[in-house]
């Protein structure tokens, strides 16, 4: 007992819970299957078939319909055939084997009378032949672009796309049909050869000499649109088939770029379509996007380039999201070419990096990296920094845009003190998403440059001290740094100094000078956080111990030596090896030896580029180890230790590398040492 | 190219799907939970256009109903817009004020209106009298081969 279609959806409507639905579904199936298996034709089996694409559309499983499918296309009455064909493309795609066994069925209606039968193969081979069936059934498709009725025509021409795709191979065959098409006045025919010819030029650029003899008759075409009138097949708001029109610029466009006669051919036209398109309503903003993007890609005149970007920039001005966003998109893909007439809408742009909506930033975030020159550089990345500090919650934007700003200060850097704010501010800002590499090239920075080291210094002791909860990577830049420069915290000359550095127009405080007792309870205070990581413990350790040559005082050094004594137990073996040998080292009581080791760091000399290359990937040989040479020949094992350990410490920061350098001469006994403790690392 | 094509209502049912690329099956319910995701959260007012994976995706609802196009980036999305638009304008034209019980209960017609509309992932017919006579003259050859 079959049910119709219509009763089926209704009950499964009426389902109040998903058990209930699935009951009913099952049974259906059930009484499907059977009906199936069944040897007499009861004239019903579209009727099922139809119920198991509902079924399908459901999302339950229908295999068992596909041969059926195959049964109704085989089928001469035209119901059945319709959804058969329909079955197909719903319950099967191009990876099934099973599609094979419809090629002859498709073959004898590419050849049928009817012309809606012809249309039906047509439109499944269109949607989903593999690139066998394409190949067996090219011939017929070609036979069919001569067919005298536009209907079967457009849709032979979009066939033969899906034929062009699958198998390339045969392009060739089609580029005199896809030309035979152009010559026609029907709209649905030219769109599609138009696309057909699109799609060969995309997949073989070298045809367009082969087509560039088109190019009057395209210009001639879309000149007719514009003269037209009123046309109320293809009329939409005011402006005839916009469809064609976009279509007919997009083919100027492959076929101009790279040929400046036929670039002169069409820069008539083209400025014609964008003085007289309409601009209010959203067919002619679609019209005049094509029309930019073509201007900009073909050899055009000043002229009309200049036009183009006025274009560009009446959209950036528009209400409209959809139309700001084109603009954006279509600015960036042209900044290289016209950057001058762009600066102008520079203030434009940075509005948009603060819409609320997220497909608008990070276009407008791309936009402004290509945007920045030498002149531009700190005003534009105080913006952004500006802005970083006051979005919050898209956590991949803000990657990204820490990662932009980066790669534009390694680009442009004013002063050295801009470079090192601006590499500053991101940690403390967006300490959570910024790379390694921003911390280690702060450093380096540092390192370089004696004068900023007591401002740099003091800054990040603040910054610790003010956050309730400042991020990994300040913690440890913050650490790193009061560790190598501490001695500036408590000097009066490295306040006044660093004092001296500080922007005063900005609303950081004075800095005051430190005690040692302060500086050491600051840290104490930090390890014992629970959210203080392993990591930065070792470097809190690393810090105290060269802390313990800055300070001078007595007590600082009991309290160091407490501090660290701590760890010598942790269950971490990381921090107990570091706690262990710095507890002995500084029993020791050797002082020249003592501060031998840890003196400040040497700095690398090369900044380190942001790239995708991970932990253990270079495992150079660098500066350190000529130090290294040099300890290791005054010093005994234990002294080796720690110098090994102050070189993973490094390479824990130098993760990434760009420039492989020579590797510096070192004894082979170094170098065992160093691939040992680089294996742990 | 057009990669897929989507009506899905607020609750996030997919009423019509229209696969132009070869997805796996447990990629499309994927696909189709994902896009829902994303489009839900965007309010009216934000853009028509989403980056999705590597595709862009562009939609647009209509009384409760979210038509959904995917195509590549390098397409012109305000083109998209429009065929969306012609694409509901003939529904209603075919439907006499559709709504979305229409598109349940005909899925089947809905679905040869699109093959009418779009072919291969690429627009057919850029005329609605075109695709409404269409439909009409197979519907007349279809009842007539009963």
């Amino acid at each position: 007992m079959s049910i119709k279609l219509r009763e089926l959806i209704r009950n499964v409507r009426a389902c109040k819970s998903s058990a209930e639905e699935r009951k009913v579904i099952f049974k259906e199936c059930a009484l499907i299957r059977t009906s199936f298996k069944e040897k007499v034709d009861t004239g019903l089996r579209h009727r099922n078939v139809a119920k198991l694409l509902y079924i399908h559309m459901l999302g339950y499983p229908t295999h068992f319909g596909q041969m059926e499918s195959l049964k109704l296309i085989a089928s001469p009455k035209f119901i059945e055939k319709r959804i058969g064909y329909l079955a197909l493309m719903l319950l099967l795609d191009e990876t099934q084997e099973v599609l094979m066994l419809v090629t002859n069925c498709l073959k004898n209606d590419l050849k049928h009378k009817n012309p809606y039968i012809v249309g039906l193969a047509l439109c499944s081979m269109g949607n989903i032949s593999s690139a066998d069936i394409a190949r067996d059934l090219s011939n017929e498709v070609i036979r069919l672009f001569r067919s005298g009725n536009p209907y079967i025509k457009k849709k032979a021409a979009l066939c033969a796309i899906r034929i062009v795709r699958k198998v390339p191979e045969m392009i060739s065959d089609f580029i005199e049909p896809a030309s035979s098409l152009l010559s026609t006045k029907q709209h649905c025919v030219l769109v599609s050869g138009i696309a057909l010819i699109i799609e060969m030029l995309q997949l073989k650029k070298k045809t367009a000499s082969k087509f560039r003899k088109l190019v009057p008759q395209l210009v001639r075409h879309l000149k007719n649109l514009l003269l037209a009138g009123y046309v109320s097949e293809f009329d939409v708001v005011g402006i005839t088939d916009p469809f064609l029109q976009c279509k007919i610029i997009e083919l100027l466009r492959l076929l101009g770029t790279g040929s400046s006669r036929a670039s002169e051919e069409m820069s008539d036209i083209l400025a014609q379509v964008s003085i007289n398109t309409e601009p209010s309503k959203n067919p002619g903003n679609a019209i005049l996007y094509e029309c930019v993007q073509t201007i900009m890609a073909i050899d055009a005149e000043d002229g009309l380039r200049h036009l183009a970007i006025n274009i560009l920039g009446r959209f950036l001005l528009h209400r409209d999201n959809n139309i700001r966003y084109v603009a954006l998109n279509t600015l960036c893909g042209v900044i290289h070419t016209d950057t001058s007439s762009i600066q102008r809408h520079k203030n434009h742009i940075v509005d948009c990096l603060k819409d609320p909506d997220v497909s608008i930033r990070r276009r407008a975030l791309d936009l402004i990296y290509a945007l920045v020159t030498k002149n531009n550089v700190s005003g534009l990345v105080r913006e952004l920094v500006n802005y970083l500090s006051v979005t919050s919650g898209d956590e991949e934007f803000k990657r990204m845009l820490t990662d932009k700003i980066v790669l534009v200060t390694e680009k442009f850097t004013p002063s050295k003190l801009w470079h090192l704010n601006t590499l500053l501010s991101l940690v403390e800002i967006a300490g959570e998403v910024t790379r390694e590499s921003v911390a280690a090239n702060a450093v380096l920075v540092v390192g370089h440059n004696a004068t900023l080291q007591p401002y740099a210094v003091h800054r990040m002791y603040s910054s610790l001290k003010k956050q309730v909860v400042p991020s990994e990577a300040l913690r440890r830049l913050a650490i790193f740094l009061i560790g190598e420069y501490g001695n500036h915290l408590v000097s009066a000359e490295g306040t006044a100094s660093a004092n001296k550095n500080r922007n005063s127009e900005s609303k950081q405080e004075k800095f005051v000078q430190k005690t040692p007792e302060e500086v050491i309870g600051t840290i104490k205070y930090i390890i014992s956080r629970p959210t203080c990581t392993p990591k930065v413990k070792a470097y809190v350790l690393n810090a105290l111990v060269k802390l313990s040559t800055r300070f001078s005082g007595a007590s600082e050094q009991e309290l160091i030596a407490g501090l660290i004594k701590k760890y010598t137990s942790s269950m971490s073996v990381e921090l107990q090896q570091r706690s262990c040998e710095y507890t002995r080292l500084l029993e020791l009581g050797n002082e020249a030896v003592k501060s031998k080791i840890v003196s400040t760091m040497p700095t690398p000399e090369k900044l380190i580029r942001q790239t995708e290359k991970k932990v253990g990937e270079d495992d150079d040989d660098d500066d350190d180890d000529d130090d290294d040479e040099d300890e290791d020949e005054d010093e005994d094992e234990d002294e080796d230790e720690d110098s090994e350990e102050e070189e993973q410490d490094t390479r824990s920061k130098r993760k990434h590398r760009s420039t492989k350098k020579p590797a510096k001469k070192t004894t082979p006994k170094i170098e065992q040492k160093a691939a040992a403790a680089a294996k742990p690392a | 190219m057009i990669h897929f094509f989507l009506l899905q209502n607020r609750q996030g049912q997919t009423r019509i799907a229209k696969w132009y690329s070869p997805f796996e099956h447990a990629e499309k319910k994927k696909l189709q939970a994902e896009v829902y995701r994303t489009l839900i959260q965007r309010p009216s007012k934000y853009t028509n256009f989403v980056e999705f994976r590597n595709y862009s995706v562009i939609y647009r609802r209509y009384k409760g109903v979210f038509f959904i196009i995917c195509c590549d980036p390098s397409d012109n999305e305000m083109a998209m817009l429009e065929m969306i638009h012609l694409f509901v304008d003939t529904l209603n034209d075919y439907f006499v004020e559709v709504c979305e019980l229409d598109l349940v209960f005909n899925f089947y017609k809905v679905f040869a209106l699109l093959d009418e509309f779009i072919l291969g992932g690429e627009l057919q017919e850029s005329s609605k009298r075109v695709i409404l006579d269409r439909m009409a003259l197979i519907g007349d050859f279809e009842k007539k081969s009963k």
